[in-house]
């Protein structure tokens, strides 16, 4: 399929704008731009079919089954997306006086409520961008804690288990601490005892998604609130996981002092292919001060933006943060009300579901009922057949599913990761789970329909190590490069697994 | 629950397969201890025409572009967002879809990136840009994090020039940077490049704002050269639709641009989302923070598209990543992307020509009527700063009375400037609203 | 494209993966093929400065493959001599030969003695089939 830049033609154009009757200026000579930036030269009806093509080449939850393992790929209501274009939210200047942006205020104020609520943490900041924004926020605020303790120098350590996401660690990096590693146990659970020689005067807190990325609830979680406390340590809850648990536990209560929420995943913002997302958090008490500021208040029937807030740690993000995700997810939660439990039983349902119909195939590698998300291990696959967890995913392609995450949490070898959600049908999980079963038999019997997989898509599969090697990142209009490469058959040792 | 498709019937026979009576043992590895053991104290459910009634309520008392004339600018600006711009952001696919790690069920997504990254790279004249980040804020923690690692240096120098905002954000992230943050006032509405050279000793990077928070041209080029002089990196914060009349930062030495997308192609939003920007020279590709596009071949020898050099990102590099940014700002970049299309090299030229006109003569109103620009030598973009005579918030009160927000009291950021304004003029302002602008500031 | 499995005898081996080829009072370095193998095709290389100082046990650089990154840790210290600009341009090499073309860097030893800190192959071999 082309490119825009090929499909450009000199004096075509898709926009007409407004030329008012007045004299022109001009930008001063040393200021001036030389030459026109190659942008495409494109009709509107070349541009709409364009991106229709585009989106044709795309797989959506609105296409079908998106089994990412903490990602909480869910369906995303469209009722959402009519009233995020209300020109009064759509419209609105973020700089806007605030007597004539109560609405706005109003809707955040009311989002902030809902969420403390949720987690069980009285203080909220809903401006982080994303969860990862939303972790190295929390950690500043660790961080400015301390400090205002003299404890600062003292705890430059963080803890976080061999089972965190990536983005734990590159946070720790990015907020200045050292991170400290702690190993997970047989149950899946933190190893409480290697726990208990890794915490002292010198950690400053704990990072911990539960349920875990294994899909499991730390059954030590007491004890382990119990060791960070003791220390004077705090407690953040990556909350990528909270689809396990709305209404049926919350953090706050189990003894986490910060936690983040993404807006994408439990809150129904749309992926949108990458973002946008939101990463709200929520503290106790002791650490409201230091929120990011503004902070968005009620005074009787009025609310406003508070700016006084001599300890805050300054912003994280422009403005209160990203407004329209926090329309579509205030809108999500108005449409379950309390109900939201159901959410998370149904997600942990459809969980334990599939994890019965497939456990006997693929190896569980914990003997335990799962929440919201179950790993599984392709490894027996892989010993008597030769076949990889990426080849058992590019053959799901051909079934018309997106496959699960593979090769996380780093801890499973042929790690699948797989999280259906409460949105998902019954018939649609067991398709799914047909199809796993089916692509086991075919490992066995006709193992290259698995290697050569995909087959039905756009592309066959394709070779990350060229690109890698030799980046092209932007369209080489100085070079009119033949993408097909001139008849070189690449080698996809890459492809062989992790 | 219509967001749910499981029947009464579906509940009990996938207990039976999983061998439990009920959801409630699914919870039991939850310890009692920890059980909220009562139901959310949330207000009852909303359907959904009363969902959509609470909301266009709420909506209703905001005052929007649409009830009020703006010029209202300073970092977000009231552009015109054009119809295919919605069309192709409603496709449920590129609504719902996922980070295109499954490259062979996202070509659509990796090859809309692909332009993304070719349209930044046209407009700033640099290599290589990434997939988005959050804002135009947080783009300028990231060129202070890639400046640190690549030349070893913790100084980072902002211009007092530079958007508050983008400065204050860049102050809350150098603590865990290990960064130690320099401001160079600015002179007149501008930067001084011999004040910036003298600051710039053994700085990482110097971030300075084109055209400036008072919608001031700064002496770019002059600006880049005595960064590099002090051997620290010129990093340009740049405005996306001011690229068809303003040179490209990579044509003046600069090492890397970036800045807020939100002027091409996204609405305002109340400050988001939008997408920041951030593009640099070749030579910093293995530093770049986020997602990136590249191309290549499948098995058969045809082209597409995959997410390359991932080792640089925190689900692979963990605690040494260029950044711990996983989910960006695709969506909003999709719609840069489409507008930037809509408009072509042509669009994009007589955007910022228009720009440039309108607001010439809507100073040479406001100089006529008798208000005192207050940089009226330095040249401006689409924005200028202007002295009413009394309070910047008395003279918006006012002006909104009679329906026109008048633009951003500069006094809330900069000392001296309590009594003006900033004063953003785009193609959507016709010169009879200049002129009711001018009547009301006047008065 | 890739070496079959081998532990060369007249190499000594780090437990990090590493190899060390000792001539007197220099020494050169490489990857062994488990560490190669596990990293699948390898995209980048990102060696020391030559002139450059490493410490025993610690990263001296790294190398890349799609989809995972690794620290080379040195099994000697010394004073880099020599870097293969072979593996700058073609880090495809190392899967094809770890031994030979695919050596990394080259050291003058600070400290001869740390080599007896080191196993042999088949100590190597052992310590591979009991992890």
């Amino acid at each position: 399929m082309k490119l825009l830049y090929e499909k450009s033609r000199p004096g075509r154009r898709a926009s007409s704008l407004p030329r008012p009757e007045v004299p022109a200026a001009e930008v001063p000579e040393q200021l001036r731009r030389a030459s026109p930036p190659r942008l495409p030269e494109i009709s509107e009806p070349e541009l709409v079919r364009h991106f229709t093509a585009l989106a044709d080449r795309t797989f959506g939850v609105d296409t079908g089954f998106y089994p990412l393992g903490s990602c909480t790929m869910k369906h995303n209501p469209r009722v959402n997306e009519r009233v995020v274009n209300l020109p009064g939210f759509r419209d609105l200047h973020p700089l806007q006086e605030e007597d004539a942006s109560q609405g706005a205020l109003e809707l955040m104020w009311r989002l902030q409520e809902i969420l403390a609520e949720i987690v069980g943490l009285p203080s909220v900041s809903l401006q982080p961008a994303a969860g990862s924004q939303g972790e190295l926020t929390g950690l500043l605020l660790m961080r400015a804690y301390f400090a205002d303790r003299g404890e600062g120098d003292q705890r430059r350590e963080i803890v976080i288990p061999d089972t965190a996401h990536g983005t734990n660690p590159a946070s720790v990096t990015m907020a200045g601490y050292k991170l400290v590693d702690v190993k997970t146990d047989p149950r899946g659970n933190v190893d409480v005892d290697d726990l208990r020689g890794k915490v002292g005067p010198q950690t400053a807190g704990l990072m911990l998604t539960n349920p875990s990325t294994l899909g499991l609830f730390d059954e030590g979680i007491e004890e382990i609130t119990r060791i960070f406390h003791e220390a004077g340590a705090l407690m953040y809850y990556d909350g990528a996981n909270l689809n396990a648990i709305c209404g049926i536990s919350r953090p706050g209560d189990f003894g986490f002092d910060i936690v983040h929420f993404n807006l994408h995943k439990t809150f129904s913002q749309p992926h949108g292919g990458g973002g946008p997302g939101g990463g709200p958090i929520a503290v106790r008490e002791r650490l409201e001060p230091y929120l990011p500021v503004p902070a968005v208040v009620r005074e009787g029937e009025a609310f406003r933006l508070d700016y006084e807030r001599p300890k805050t740690i300054g912003k994280v993000r422009g403005f209160c943060g990203p407004f329209g995700v926090f329309v579509r997810s205030y809108a999500y939660i108005r449409s379950y009300g309390p109900a939201l439990r159901e959410m998370s039983e149904v997600a942990v349902l459809n969980a334990n579901y599939l994890l019965a119909r497939l456990k006997d195939t693929y190896e569980a590698p914990f003997d335990r009922l799962c929440m919201h998300e179950f790993v599984l291990s392709g490894r027996k696959l892989k010993r008597e057949h030769g076949v990889t967890t990426l080849d058992v995913a590019k053959r799901l392609m051909d079934y018309g599913f997106h496959p699960p995450t593979i090769y996380f949490p780093l801890i499973v070898p042929e790690a699948l990761m797989i999280e259906p959600t409460e949105t998902e049908a019954k018939e649609t999980l067991d398709a799914f789970a047909d199809a796993m079963l089916a692509i086991a038999r075919e490992a066995a019997g006709q193992p290259e329909l698995l290697k050569d997989a995909p087959h039905v898509r756009p592309v066959k599969r394709l070779d990350e190590v060229r690109a890698a090697k030799r980046p092209v990142v932007r369209y080489r209009f100085e070079q009119h490069e033949d993408p097909q490469g001139a008849g070189e058959a690449r080698q996809l040792e890459a492809q062989k697994g992790a | 629950m219509s967001f749910l498709s499981l029947t009464e019937q579906d509940r009990e026979q996938m207990l039976e397969t999983i061998g439990v009576d009920s959801i409630d043992e699914l919870f039991e590895q939850i310890p009692v201890g920890v059980r909220l053991g009562r139901a959310l104290e949330l207000e009852p459910a909303l359907s959904e025409p009363e969902l959509v009634v609470h909301l266009t309520e709420l909506a209703a008392s905001n005052i929007d572009t649409g009830r009020e004339v703006s010029f209202l600018g300073a970092g977000i600006y009231d552009h015109y967002v054009p119809a295919v711009v919605d069309a192709v952001l409603a496709r449920g696919e590129f609504l719902t879809a996922y980070t295109p790690y499954q490259p062979e069920m996202s070509q659509g997504v990796l090859q809309a990136i692909f332009e993304y990254q070719t349209a930044i790279c046209e407009l700033t004249g640099m290599d290589v840009s990434n997939a988005s980040g959050y804002d135009g804020t947080t783009v300028a923690a990231d060129a202070c994090y890639l400046a640190r690692q690549a030349t070893g240096r913790s100084r980072v120098v902002l211009t007092e020039a530079l958007n508050p905002q983008v400065r204050q954000v860049v102050k809350t992230y150098a603590p865990g940077f290990g960064l130690d943050v320099v401001e160079v006032p600015h002179r007149d509405g501008t930067t001084d490049p011999d004040e910036l050279r003298a600051a710039a000793d053994e700085a990482a990077c110097v971030i300075f704002q084109q055209p400036n928070f008072f919608g001031c041209l700064e002496p770019a080029p002059d600006l880049a050269a005595a960064a590099n002089d002090a051997g620290a990196l010129p990093v340009a914060h740049v405005d996306p639709v001011s690229l068809g009349v303003l040179e490209a930062p990579g044509a003046y030495g600069c090492a890397l641009a970036i800045g807020e997308g939100q002027s091409a192609g996204n609405y305002q939003s109340y400050g988001g989302p939008h997408y920041g920007f951030l593009a640099a020279r070749s030579e910093f590709i293995r530093r770049m923070p986020g997602r990136i596009s590249g191309e290549t071949v499948d098995s058969e020898g045809k082209r597409g598209f995959v997410l390359t050099l991932q080792t640089r990102e925190q689900h692979i590099r963990r605690e040494k990543a260029t950044s711990n940014i996983t989910t960006n700002q695709t969506l909003l970049a999709l719609a840069g992307l489409v507008h930037l299309s809509w408009l072509g090299p042509q669009g994009l030229r007589e955007l910022g020509e228009t720009c440039l006109a309108l607001s010439r003569y809507a100073k040479e109103r406001l100089s006529d009527a008798g208000l005192e620009l207050v940089f009226p030598e330095k040249a401006t973009f689409k924005e200028f700063a202007v002295r009413v005579g009394r309070p910047g918030k008395d003279a918006i009160r006012d002006a909104r009375a009679a329906g026109i927000h008048p633009g951003y009291a500069l006094g809330r950021d900069y000392a001296g400037l309590d009594d003006a304004l900033l004063v953003a003029v785009t193609e959507k302002r016709t010169t009879a609203e200049i002129d009711s602008l001018v009547e009301v500031l006047a008065a | 494209m890739a070496a079959t499995e081998t532990y060369p005898d007249e190499l000594r081996y780090h437990p990090e993966h590493d190899w060390a080829r000792i001539e007197g009072d220099e020494a050169t370095l490489g990857i062994t093929w488990y560490a190669q193998d596990s990293l699948g095709e390898l995209v980048h290389f990102e060696p020391p400065d030559t002139g450059a100082t490493i410490a025993k046990d610690a990263s001296y650089g790294e190398v890349e493959s799609v989809k995972a990154v690794s620290d080379l840790i040195t099994p000697l210290s010394g004073e880099v001599i020599e870097v293969n600009q072979k593996v700058v341009d073609a880090p495809e090499t190392v899967n094809e030969d770890p031994y030979g073309e695919g050596w990394l860097v080259r050291i003058r030893l600070s400290d001869p003695a740390e080599a007896e800190a080191l196993v042999d192959a088949a100590a190597y071999r052992q310590l591979l089939e009991d992890a």
